[in-house]
């Protein structure tokens, strides 16, 4: 076999293969700097430069190579990176394609990957058997914690994890089509091409480079009179040319979810060497389709033998991609061992690239057609009824042992350097299982294939089990024709696709072999390749009681590593179905997830990051807050002004300043954040009185009024003043983080339990925005603004609402107070909230007002003993727990919440009760949420009988403040109770909650 | 029963594991049985197994529709954790975890119970208030439960990401260091091959599909996929389906059940050292021995039956996972899948006796019932063998939500103001 260097690999062979030789691309591999192709794989391209040794698996550490050439991959996981943040672990090198300047290295294993020290796991293995670990570690008790748990921690994953930051984004696109296909071989494509000529919108998408699926190898088919490859990438390009088709390559469909909603992925850059940083690294798609096609092939299972797992040992198929495809040849002496037809081809391929067949090792009594004839005729040995007993060469097989099946003894030993196998195939139904689809067990070929469907999809191709080509087209034709016409276009005659197949005889895919071969008890056969998961360790669930397939799979973790059982799972099944002597459809199947192969996160995340995670909410006066100096904080997702210090000023001296200067002079207060929600119609006021404890109806347009909003059950879930501003409208307020929970809430009652009233409700939070001035000098501040309003005591009293303007534009203006002061609260269509702010802060300041934020705001709240809710109440606070059974209006008949009020716990003496409590020492501010024990001595636990839920040092006070729910509150006023602190315990009294102007002059002083 | 340890592994090895017997049997019904659990997840089986350990009762099934474990038990991410608000909630978490730290001996089976930190990140005002609250409480209860400053969550968690910049900073975190989590099946198949040691029978692939009661209205027995099986006692611990079941009694439940659903990633190399849960943000995230990133999502907003959910459910965990944790953005979903969850009002369990004599209920655990396995079975035997409510689950009845008289941790965590 003649190669050299620079065709990249001494491996290549010159003619083969559909890459450009003068395309040489760089790459390094555990530090090696090696040449490929482009469009090699880092597999192919390994294999071309004589490298097979390319993992280490999960438990014993045994050396592997790549078994496939393509997404079901189990053993060449490898850490791949471009620089050091754009790095990835346990890359399939079947899946990766190399670029210049990429480098891979081998992962979990240690010191290097040929001389790994983890592979003593080996040696132990008959300790680890399948469940082991559920066994012992069990002494001491505390060892597994500190010693066995770390211990098997660093011995178990596979690559580390990245470290660094993504550097790279993602993009999302959302899709509709009348129809998608998945799998872009022969099945998919003809599919596609029917349908798109039909004139239906069509995506098409497969998880390799280039369309084609399994005529990257097989060559014995010819369609159109060219071979199967070219056309499909002429099918391709005439497919990517319609304006009613997008063909997306390196894109696998992962999840295929409810109302034909499937997930893709796409691979944008990661086989680029330079890619453009405006390029996303990869992109999801979200595609709803009134058809889903699933044309996803079928995967080749290997035979399950002793020692089948050593390198240079890979699946038929992989083989012939690594010829037909990459021009790779992956050994000069290569052996078979088959129980299906379609290794035959692969060998015979082998052969007339000059590679040496030495035997092929069948376990069936004879292959179909005449490839036994033909293989004999070529002089090649075929043994049939014969096994692989077991293999040698510790970094690359080097030997077989054949024996006649069944029979015991060591057998006879041919020399080899690879060995190429085949046990069948088993039909992708990972997405129509992911569907909802039953599949159902074909006895005849010994697989299951899709059943009966659970959404509007159609299987076609191999994964349908349509072997034979000629039928597949016409059956995939059919299919696209058929999704078309569903979808409404009108027929226009069906493509011409003639296939031209030699060489049929080795062209069945069905039939083959599941389960084991050989004596039951005889070496390492692996199942699952990855997760080191042995026939033994499957008969040993079973033996163990594991009867379940779900049990085994757990037991054992057979199917459960990377590769999600692509290749393991029939084998794992059928040999717990022999093991318990049932029949296989007895045993049942796992259940398919999603993903169908793994979904970087951060293609999932796409933009979502940073900023537009969760995109913040900011009020329309937010800039001129800031140019004030506000410090802000986050309540749900707005941004909120949290105080405003000045030059030098701590946040206590800046909220008490504020505070202050509130009661001194005058304040301005961004409340836009406030829910706001317009309740109109003839029926508005009568639904409030639904929706509220309070009595709606005799509120007189143009005044206001502070109301409860109570769950089902009878506890507060909102509060907020109300305006009546018509007979038929309403002004509601909510609290800031209410606002889409009530609107939520008010339109579930309206359409499930009031669809009699004529209402409609209307969010406006976002449409005003809120400027409160609070304070004695309130009015003097707006006064001479308001246009068309007579905003003196009489005309204006405390708790009313007019419309008018102020600053020339039109305003919903709120006589109310949450400080206790008199207070307006303006209402400004958000865009003119700036220049009006502006306006009034240029009066306020040279007023000596102050501008205060949300902490300020709570403290001069609580020096009034006014509730927050959510902070004072928590969802098990009545009204009357909160000191508010006046809002509940005793004689209306019905409103939500009044059943649950009525329940006998709500209506104890002894709940806790919203009170006042000072600290015997006033300069002590309690912390908020500590807890209230009436006895300081008694022992852990406690009896806790309540805690504390606002707490602030009160400038206008002199002394801190706080507010609390207390068992039995109400009737321990003057009390001493205690709140146990880690340090020490401090002594409170109880006392009411209004701690400043307990007349409530100041509204109107 | 065949003691596991490693010398038995030891002799086994010697001999190709031969000699292993059965976990658990798959016997044929008896006519009828003193007690049936309809049920096998671990709250179902750990009944079982304290019923016939602690109160002699061996006369016991366990019905169970599908495989043992495979409901919740055998779907979560396995957080462990007792730093609760109220005294009747604390009381009976803290009775889990003492028993979890025993669990792996007393069974003969290792649990992995791994006792390495729940960390639930503050991100707001609003949330350190909450957090602070339940600190003081835990305290004054006995329960640990620490506040970390940023600082010292990073440390404890190097991946977190504290920058003040982040969408929503970490203002803090309350730490449970006795919190970890434990391997999920292993607990299902330590308690099912623990009881079927004592004689109980666990019956799978066993629909039940009718509570038969007689003329006096007492329970008599289950119809099932096996025909009818007389019990004197039927305890029904069904999570998601315990609605349906509890029906066929007659008797409506306060419950809604709904998909949520979980993820892990490829495995790889420790990375992560303990739990982090937030709520603000809406995930919580561990990494499992194997090596997994095992994540948790928040429920679907509508009720269904469906242990699919939608992919929008995951994007928004993931979005929250990489906010917090932006090293594992270039990580990969190995494989998502979803439960069914069975929500109460107050989001606190039912763990009582009903209307209906002979019947009992153990359910409503919603998202977060796995962590009280050990110390929800060994009350729940408790009531069921004495016909009375262990004191530690007096408060847990189905009354009270008749009565008012409600246990509501979702409110102590409460809503923005
Ligand atoms: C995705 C997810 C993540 C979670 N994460 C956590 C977590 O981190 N921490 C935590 O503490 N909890 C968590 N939970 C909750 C936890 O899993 C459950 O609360 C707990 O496992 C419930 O156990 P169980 O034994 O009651 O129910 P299950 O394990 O669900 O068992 C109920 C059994 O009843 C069977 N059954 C139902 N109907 C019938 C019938 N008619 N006849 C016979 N059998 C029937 C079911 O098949 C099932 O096996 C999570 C749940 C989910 C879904």
């Amino acid at each position: 076999m003649s190669g050299n260097a620079y065709q990249g690999g001494a491996n290549r062979l010159p003619g083969k293969g559909r890459l450009t030789p003068a395309k040489t691309v760089r790459f390094s591999f555990d530090g090696r700097i090696l040449t490929g192709l482009e469009g090699d794989t880092l597999a192919s391209a390994l294999i071309a430069n004589g490298i097979h040794l390319m993992g280490r698996s999960f438990k014993y550490h045994r050396p592997r190579g790549v078994l496939s050439a393509g997404a079901e991959e189990p053993n060449a996981l490898m850490q791949v990176s471009r620089d050091s943040a754009r790095y990835q672990p346990n890359v399939r090198a079947s899946v990766q394609e190399i670029f210049d300047g990429l480098r891979a290295s081998s992962q979990n294993r240690y010191p290097s990957l040929a001389c790994d020290v983890g592979a003593v796991n080996d040696a132990l293995s008959p300790l680890f058997s399948a469940g082991f670990y559920y066994k012992t570690f069990m002494w001491p008790r505390t060892a597994w914690n500190k010693l066995y748990e770390p211990v098997i921690r660093r011995a178990a994953g596979l690559g580390e994890s990245p470290k660094e930051a993504d550097p790279d984004h993602y993009a999302q696109r959302y899709a509709h089509c009348d129809v998608l296909v998945v799998g872009g071989g022969l099945a998919g494509l003809s599919a596609a091409l029917a349908a798109a000529e039909s004139g239906a919108s069509v995506i098409i998408c497969d998880e390799q480079p280039e369309m084609g699926g399994a005529l990257h190898f097989d060559t014995s088919i010819a369609v159109n009179g060219e071979t199967g490859f070219d056309w499909a990438q002429k099918t391709a390009a005439r497919l990517a040319f319609m304006d009613n088709v997008r063909v997306l390559t390196r894109t696998t469909a992962f999840g295929y979810y409810a109302q034909n909603f499937v997930g893709l992925t796409e691979r944008v850059t990661d086989h680029l060497a330079l890619p453009s940083p405006d390029q996303p690294r990869e992109r999801l798609w979200q595609v709803r389709a009134k058809r889903v096609v699933l044309a996803t092939g079928a995967i080749e299972r290997h035979m399950v033998f002793p020692g089948n797992d050593r390198p240079g040992i890979m699946l038929a198929s992989a083989a012939r991609i690594f010829l037909n495809h990459y021009g790779v040849a992956i050994g000069a002496k290569v052996a078979v061992y088959t129980a299906c037809d379609s290794a035959y081809e692969a060998a015979f391929d082998l052969q007339d690239a000059g590679v040496r067949i030495p035997v092929i090792v069948e376990a069936r009594d004879r292959p179909g057609g005449t490839l036994l004839e033909e293989a004999r005729t070529r002089g090649i040995e075929v043994l049939t009824r014969h096994a692989i007993a077991s293999t040698k060469g510790r970094l690359r097989v080097s030997s077989i042992a054949v024996v006649p099946a069944g029979a015991s003894g060591k057998g006879r030993d041919i020399e080899v350097d690879a060995l190429i196998i085949s046990a069948g195939w088993t039909p992708s139904v990972h997405l129509f299982s992911q569907s909802r689809g039953k599949v159902a067990w074909d006895a005849e070929s010994g697989r299951f294939l899709p059943g009966v469907n659970a959404q509007d999809c159609v299987s076609i191709g191999a994964c349908a089990g349509t072997d034979d080509p000629v039928a597949l087209v016409e059956q995939a034709v059919e299919a696209g024709l058929d999704a078309a016409n569903g979808a409404g276009s009108e027929m226009s005659g069906r493509p011409v696709i003639d296939i031209d197949h030699e060489g049929s005889d080795a062209g069945s895919w069905s039939a083959g072999l599941v389960g084991a071969v050989g004596a039951p008890e005889s070496g390492k056969a692996f199942v699952d390749f990855q997760n080191d998961v042995t026939a033994k360790d499957i008969r040993l669930a079973v033996r163990e009681g594991m009867h379940s397939i779900e049990h085994v799979k757990r037991f054992t973790t057979n199917g459960m590593a990377t590769d999600q059982g692509k290749t393991s799972n029939m084998h794992g099944l059928a040999i717990a179905a022999e093991t318990l002597g049932k029949p296989i459809p007895q045993v049942g199947l796992t259940t398919f997830r999603a993903p169908y192969t793994p979904v970087t996160f951060g293609t999932i995340v796409g933009q979502s990051r940073g900023v537009l995670f969760d995109p913040a909410r900011k009020t329309p006066l937010h800039a001129c807050l800031e140019t004030n100096g506000a410090v802000f904080e986050d309540v749900g997702q707005w941004k909120r002004a949290w105080y405003f210090p000045r030059a030098g000023e701590t946040m206590h001296a800046a909220v008490s300043r504020e505070c202050r200067t509130v009661r001194e002079v005058a304040g301005l207060f961004d409340a836009s954040t406030l829910g706001k929600i317009e309740v109109v119609g003839p029926d508005a006021a009568a639904f409030l009185n639904l929706l509220y404890t309070n009595a709606w109806d005799k509120l007189e347009p143009g005044r206001c009024k502070y109301g409860i909003m109570l769950r089902e059950d009878g506890f507060i879930y909102d509060d907020g003043v109300v305006g009546r501003l018509a007979a038929d409208r309403f002004h509601v307020t909510t609290t800031t983080g209410g606002a889409p929970r009530v609107l939520h809430h008010m339109e579930d009652y309206l359409q499930t339990e009031f669809p009699h009233l004529d209402v409609w409700l209307t969010s406006i939070t976002e449409q005003w925005a809120v400027i409160a001035v609070q304070g004695p000098q309130a009015r003097d501040i707006i006064a001479p603004f308001v246009d068309g309003i007579d905003i003196s005591d009489d005309a204006m009293p405390h708790m009313s609402v007019r419309e008018g303007k102020i600053c020339g534009v039109p305003t919903r203006l709120f006589r109310m107070s949450f400080t206790g002061e008199r207070g307006f609260e303006i209402n400004v269509p958000a865009d003119y909230g700036q220049s009006v702010f502006e306006a009034l802060w240029e009066r306020a300041e040279a007023m000596d007002a102050c501008l205060y934020g949300t902490e300020a705001m709570h403290v001069l709240r609580a020096e009034k003993g006014y509730i927050i809710v959510g902070q004072d109440t928590d969802g098990t606070v009545t009204p009357d727990d909160a000191g508010l059974s006046w809002a509940v209006a005793k004689k209306k008949p019905d409103f939500v919440g009044i059943a649950g009020l009525k329940r006998a716990d709500l209506q104890r003496p002894d709940r806790k009760q919203l009170v006042g409590l000072k600290t015997k020492d006033p300069t002590l501010v309690l912390e908020e949420g500590a807890q209230i024990v009436a006895d300081p001595n008694e022992k852990i636990p406690m009896t806790m009988i309540g805690h504390v839920t606002s707490s602030y040092w009160s400038e206008n006070c002199g002394r801190s403040i706080a507010m609390a729910v207390v068992a039995g509150g109400r009737s321990r006023m003057g009390e001493t109770l205690y709140v146990p602190m880690p340090d020490r315990t401090i002594e409170v009294e109880v006392t009411d909650t209004v701690f400043f102007d307990k007349q409530g002059e100041r509204l109107n002083g | 029963m065949r003691k596991y340890s490693i010398f038995a592994i030891a002799r086994e090895a010697m001999r190709g594991h031969k000699g292993w017997d059965r976990q658990w049997s798959s016997p044929e019904p008896r006519s009828s049985y003193d007690v049936v659990i309809v049920g096998a997840g671990g709250h179902g089986l750990g009944t079982a197994y304290y019923l016939a350990k602690e109160h002699g009762i061996k006369n016991i099934a366990v019905i169970e529709k599908g495989w043992l474990g495979g409901g919740n038990t055998g779907r979560n991410t396995t957080i462990i954790r007792s730093n609760y608000l109220y005294d009747e909630s604390a009381g009976l978490y803290n009775h889990a975890l003492n028993l979890w730290e025993n669990l792996s001996q007393e069974l003969n089976y290792n649990v992995m119970y791994s006792a390495r930190g729940v960390m639930m990140l503050q991100h707001n005002v609003h949330d350190v208030q909450s957090a602070k609250r339940h600190i003081h409480a835990n305290r004054l209860n006995g329960i640990d439960n620490e506040w970390l400053e940023p600082d010292a969550a990073k440390a404890f968690c190097p991946p977190l990401n504290i920058s003040s910049s982040a969408r929503y900073p970490v203002m803090g975190a309350a730490l449970q260091r006795r919190g970890g989590v434990a391997r999920h099946d292993a607990v299902a198949w330590g308690y099912a091959r623990a009881a079927a040691d004592m004689g109980v029978h666990i019956i799978q692939n066993c629909e039940v599909t009718g509570i038969r009661r007689g003329a006096n209205g007492d329970v008599t027995g289950v119809d099932t996929a096996r025909g009818f099986i007389g019990a004197k006692k039927v305890g029904v611990v069904a999570a998601g389906h315990t609605s349906v079941l509890m029906d066929m009694a007659g008797i409506r439940m306060p419950l809604e059940s709904f998909p949520l659903q979980a993820l892990v990633s490829e495995p790889v190399k420790p990375i992560f050292p303990c739990v982090v849960m937030s709520n603000t943000v809406h995930a919580y995230i561990s990494q499992s021995d194997k090596g997994e990133l095992v994540i948790g999502a928040g429920t679907d907003q509508y009720t269904s039956y469906s242990q699919t959910g939608g992919l929008h459910i995951i994007q928004h965990t993931l979005d929250a996972i990489c906010e917090m944790f932006p090293i594992f953005s270039r990580m990969k979903m190995l494989r998502s899948w979803g439960g069914i969850v069975d929500v109460t009002p107050d989001r606190s369990p039912i763990l009582a006796k009903t209307p209906v004599k002979g019947l009992y209920v153990n359910c409503g655990w919603g998202t977060g019932g796995f962590k009280a396995t050990p110390g929800s079975a060994h009350v729940f035997a408790h009531t069921i063998a004495n016909d009375a409510p262990h004191k530690i689950n007096e408060g847990f009845t189905l009354e009270r939500f008749r009565t008012g008289r409600l246990i509501d941790e979702a409110a102590a965590a409460a809503v923005a103001h």
